[in-house]
């Protein structure tokens, strides 16, 4: 098999902590037989890896992301465009993403997941804070440096078929990065590589003559994921890459992603509104809220033990396709609806809409995010009060907003 | 590589996905559809038949346009001109002339009128559209107000203005005063499909792509803001056609009567319109008649290229 | 138990010039008792919003057509006039569709969209219609009810367009409700605010209701009974109970063990269906689903399955040449208590 093989011989994926692309992918074969997890790299401990955030563990960070803020100015004028206020779609993120694992950024509509996606790829220009990738900081760049940084942090979109050229065919779409990065050195050599990366992700060589239109959902999907991966990147940030699609199609391109993954040590940070896909796919999760996150924690550790008020009740608003658990589950719901991201609520974002919210500092003091257990970190002033069950969320029926 | 699907599984779904090798692009369905629409062939046949007249007319004209062979027959006291007759179908006109002879070979020049004038705006509006789409910002402002500017005078008036500017009007004045006010019209229709290509996820992913501005522009952008504009073009030849015969028939077109162009013929014919109107009825009926086709295959065109005819 | 409504054999065929026919629905039966809500689940092309437009009779006329019998009430719906069921719409039976801002008319202010329901359907006045209108915002939860009456749709959001919408459709108390894909657009902690409100209002006005959507953990939470589509055919129907503890057709099967759910272990890999929707064979001459079937045996590819029940004491039904075995202590306490026969 020619697969493994020309992996291994690419310098860059030659990392000896990580295991090799044959190993890995010898484990996703043998874990999807036994039905076990194949993300880890070693076997979870008493407090697994992924818990760890990344100031105590030390690990390899491949990306942080430092209070970066992305605000938008509403203008308005006759002749001048003047600006009149700002949308603060992301106002003051801070997360680190370790090399090889996967995390997941959730939030409803208005949370600013996506401009956050697209600030860290600076397809967006933030208007305030750090991206630093793998020691460098993308924010800070001219704009030949960044093109040529950009080979090695892709994106998957959400719309199959708006992402995908309608004039170009399949080969065309396939080869214009590597033209852009100049790795596109023989025919013979570029050819065998899109046929390499088209068996990667499920697609027959008869795919590279077609247009997208010709394809499914599904299909055109993998060939934006085949398209991310012609550049060789280590870092993909997949935004919203399964809700365009039908939900017995998801489940494939869910298994693609985690395949491609372990087999070439990929980096994802997946953006979307369905929590179990989130939930399913990813080691950490940040929950985002009007342009801040609110929570992390490892998947496990969020749905085990939410502890921001918004946390809880999103995860118990979503659906289970369980009767039982659905007739006995406590839902959480929230009141009113969520506030305009162009005039963002004083002190706690949340505080409009929160259950537990209290009468002094909810409304006075931004909160910060603080790590309350190895981890997991919240930002909410009553944290470990609604944590140990001091405080009690008021009740709100569902004829009530 | 490794993937979870099992070989056999595999070739089931490569199965699935359509069979047959080639591809069939956009452009190819297109094409498919246009070939079906029957408004399509009736102006194709119209504007095939005119192309062929303009190419092939000198050869075929009976006489020379420019001859004034009845001129005996012609007299100017009396108010006549030559009846038709053998050899002469369609009779003469006020100079002589033979009436057959200078429509046919006019139609080469009412076609040149109509492609370059047309594929001046087009170029003109090409370069500005393209400039205010790509780079955006105070670049495209500029531009923008240029061309509002420009909109905001009616194009015949426009037209007008720009042929009174030539002292000796030739068929070269005609087309520049027809072209010019064509500008701003494709320059906003490709700056509009610009924009809205600018917004798109394929530009966006060429872009994370790390590819270069230049081939976003003219491989991502331009091909899939143009079919409008092919659309505006054609109906812009009919326009055209229409525009040069009017500038022609205020005495703003070409005055050299060797060449004939059936927007001038009619200019000539309206002093003896109520007498013979046949000298009118002839050239203005064939340019209806091509006006008629150019809009016929803008017409298909648009039809077949309209995404909501889309799979 | 009459039932409330009775939907037989409902074909319904698209023709479209230089197409071959189109079956979207094809020989779908179903019924819904008062008060009960019944779900119809599948993906995109599965005929299941086809069924429910052809039951309210609001597929165009051209290029259509619909055979069967939908009897509501004793009346066949199809066959009435179209003044008939004009007057039905919105008195004995409503619906509300996926996009609340495309279904509320963009240029009329919320109150008079209301008060035309009751005007129309009720005869009353404008003054006491609105009086009616206000408390009816009140009872789906719209704050500030009187303020609401003069806005425009695009001055609410989403959750409260679609708040708007179902008590337009319960104004006149229909004995039946159909929801489209009601909560698809809308955000997570708002859809599960809708859900809870249509759940509280149906059991408040014993309205049956028919709830349409592709999300299986929605309808795990809110119907009585589901029917399974595919293809534009009924393939599976059960109580909720049964069918999500012991699924008898492998498409029910395959995409329940396809779906991320938040609850489950960590890093449980999914089982995907192959193929995809687009890539099924007409039922003529075989199963639709046969070519993406784990389970798919030679009889499958030749000849049509019925929908028929699993065994003589049980509701469940199932059209599958080779269905699924349920496993597990499971599915035997379920099917003893339903009286089904485990296999």
């Amino acid at each position: 098999m020619t697969g493994p093989a020309a992996w291994e011989a690419d310098p860059i994926r030659q990392d000896p902590d990580l295991l090799t692309a044959e190993a890995a992918a010898a484990e996703v074969e043998g874990e999807a037989r036994a039905g076990a997890s194949g993300h880890q790299s070693e076997p979870l401990p008493d407090v697994p890896a992924a818990e760890l955030s990344a100031a105590t563990a030390g690990a390899d960070v491949l990306l942080e992301v430092n209070d970066l803020k992305v605000h938008f100015p509403i203008k308005r004028g006759v002749l001048i465009d003047k600006t009149i206020g700002y949308v603060y779609a992301v106002d003051g993120v801070s997360l680190a993403v370790r090399r090889g694992e996967t995390y997941g950024l959730v939030g409803e509509s208005g949370c600013g997941k996506t401009t956050l996606g697209r600030g860290i790829l600076r397809l967006i220009e933030p208007t305030d804070g750090s991206v630093i990738f793998d020691g460098e900081n993308i924010a800070a760049l001219k704009p030949e440096p960044l093109r040529v940084a950009r080979r090695r942090m892709q994106m998957v979109f959400q719309d199959p078929l708006g992402s995908l050229d309608p004039r170009q065919s399949v080969q065309s779409i396939l080869v214009e990065g590597m033209k852009a990065h100049g790795l596109d050195i023989s025919d013979a050599q570029t050819n065998a590589r899109l046929r390499e990366l088209l068996s990667a992700v499920g697609l027959p060589n008869t795919a590279l003559r077609k247009y997208p239109h010709e394809f499914s959902g599904g299909q055109r999907q993998r060939i934006g994921i085949a398209r991310a991966l012609t550049v060789n990147p280590e870092l993909i940030v997949a935004d919203e890459p399964v809700s365009a699609l039908d939900v017995s199609v998801q489940a494939q391109v869910i298994n693609l992603l985690e395949d491609l993954q372990a087999d070439l040590n990929l980096t994802y940070i997946i953006i979307a509104h369905d929590l179990a896909v989130v939930r399913h796919i990813s080691d950490r999760v940040g929950v985002m809220y009007l342009g801040a996150l609110v929570e992390e924690a490892s998947s496990q550790a969020l749905y085990a033990e939410p502890l921001h008020p918004y946390s809880r009740a999103l995860l118990s608003a979503v659906p289970v396709p369980d009767p039982v658990v659905e007739d006995s589950r406590e839902r959480i719901l929230l009141t009113g609806d969520l506030p305009s991201p162009a005039n963002p609520p004083t002190g706690c974002r949340f505080h409009t809409r929160c259950p537990w919210r209290q009468p002094t500092l909810c409304d006075t003091d931004r909160p910060q995010m603080l790590e309350m257990r190895p981890g997991h970190r919240v930002a909410c002033h009553y944290a470990a009060e609604i944590a140990s069950g001091q405080l009690q969320p008021r009740e709100v029926t569902a004829d009530v907003v | 590589m490794v993937t979870t699907f099992s070989r056999a599984r595999k070739q089931r779904i490569d199965a699935l996905v359509n069979s047959g090798d080639e591809g069939s692009s956009l452009l190819q369905d297109a094409w498919a559809r246009l070939k079906g629409s029957p408004l399509f062939w009736f102006g194709a046949v119209i504007v095939g038949l005119f192309v062929v007249l303009a190419i092939i007319g000198p050869w075929i004209a009976p006489h020379d346009p420019g001859a004034q062979l009845l001129i005996d027959q012609t007299s100017r006291a009396r108010n006549s001109i030559a009846p038709a007759q053998d050899g002469f179908p369609l009779g003469g006109d006020t100079q002589g002339r033979d009436l057959l002879s200078r429509m046919i070979v006019g139609a080469r020049q009412t076609l040149l009128v109509g492609i370059f004038a047309t594929l001046i705006g087009l170029v003109g509006g090409l370069i500005l559209g393209i400039l205010a789409g790509a780079f955006g910002g105070w670049i495209d402002t500029l531009v923008m107000r240029i061309v509002d500017v420009m909109l905001s005078i009616p194009s015949l008036l426009l037209a007008i203005s720009i042929g009174v500017l030539f002292t000796n009007p030739n068929l070269t004045s005609v087309i520049i005063a027809v072209s010019i006010p064509q500008i701003p019209v494709f320059a906003r229709l490709l700056r509009g499909q610009m924009l809205a290509q600018r917004e798109s996820d394929h530009v966006l992913a060429a872009r994370a792509l790390g590819v270069k501005r230049g081939p976003i522009v003219f491989r991502h952008m331009v091909p899939n803001s143009i079919s409008p504009v092919i659309v505006q073009a054609t109906l812009v030849v009919a326009t055209s056609i229409l525009d040069a015969a009017a500038l022609s028939f205020l005495g703003l077109g070409s005055q050299d009567v060797s060449q004939p162009e059936w927007g001038q013929m009619l200019g000539e014919a309206q002093g003896s319109i109520d007498s013979h109107p046949q000298l009118a009825f002839w050239p203005a009926g064939a340019i209806i008649v091509v006006v008629l086709g150019f809009t016929l295959l803008g017409e298909a065109l648009r039809e077949a290229i309209d995404p909501k005819n889309r799979r | 138990m009459t039932a409330l409504l009775q939907v037989e054999d409902l074909t319904v065929q698209f023709n479209r010039k230089g197409v071959a026919p189109f079956t979207a629905v094809d020989k779908v039966s179903f019924e819904v008792a008062p008060g009960q809500t019944v779900g119809l689940v599948g993906e995109s092309g599965c005929g299941k919003s086809v069924t429910s437009l052809a039951i309210m009779r609001l597929l165009p006329k051209r290029g259509t057509t619909i055979t069967g019998r939908v009897d509501f009430e004793g009346t066949d719906l199809l066959s009435l006039p179209l003044e008939g069921m004009r007057d039905r719409r919105g008195r004995d039976l409503a619906m509300i569709f996926q996009d609340p801002l495309s279904s509320l008319n963009p240029v009329v202010p919320i109150g008079i969209q209301v008060t035309e329901v009751l005007e129309r359907h009720r005869g009353m006045k404008r003054s006491a219609a609105m009086v009616e209108a206000r408390e009816l915002l009140e009872s789906v939860g719209i704050p500030d009810p009187s303020r609401r009456l003069k806005e425009y749709p695009h001055q609410l959001s989403g959750g409260m367009r679609q708040r708007a919408l179902i008590a337009m459709a319960l104004a006149c108390r229909p004995r039946l409700m159909i929801a489209d894909e009601p909560t698809t657009a809308l955000d997570v902690t708002i859809q599960a605010q809708i859900l809870a409100l249509l759940k509280t209002l149906v059991v408040e006005h014993g309205t049956a209701l028919i709830m349409i959507t592709h999300d299986l953990g929605v309808v795990a939470g809110l119907v009585d009974q589901v029917n399974v589509l595919y293809g534009g055919r009924v393939v599976e129907r059960a109580d909720r109970h049964v069918l999500f503890a012991s699924p008898r057709h492998p498409y029910t099967h395959g995409l329940l063990a396809s779906i991320p759910r938040l609850d489950a272990g960590p890093g449980e890999r999914l089982t995907p269906i192959l193929g995809s929707v687009s890539d099924n064979i007409p039922w003529t001459g075989g199963c639709a689903f046969a070519p993406r079937c784990s389970r798919e045996i030679d009889t499958c590819r030749q000849v049509s399955p019925v929908l028929e029940p699993l065994s003589s004491r049980t509701d469940h039904l199932l059209r599958c040449h080779n269905p699924v075995v349920p496993v597990g202590a499971g599915a035997a306490t379920v099917a003893a208590t339903l009286e089904e026969e485990p296999s």
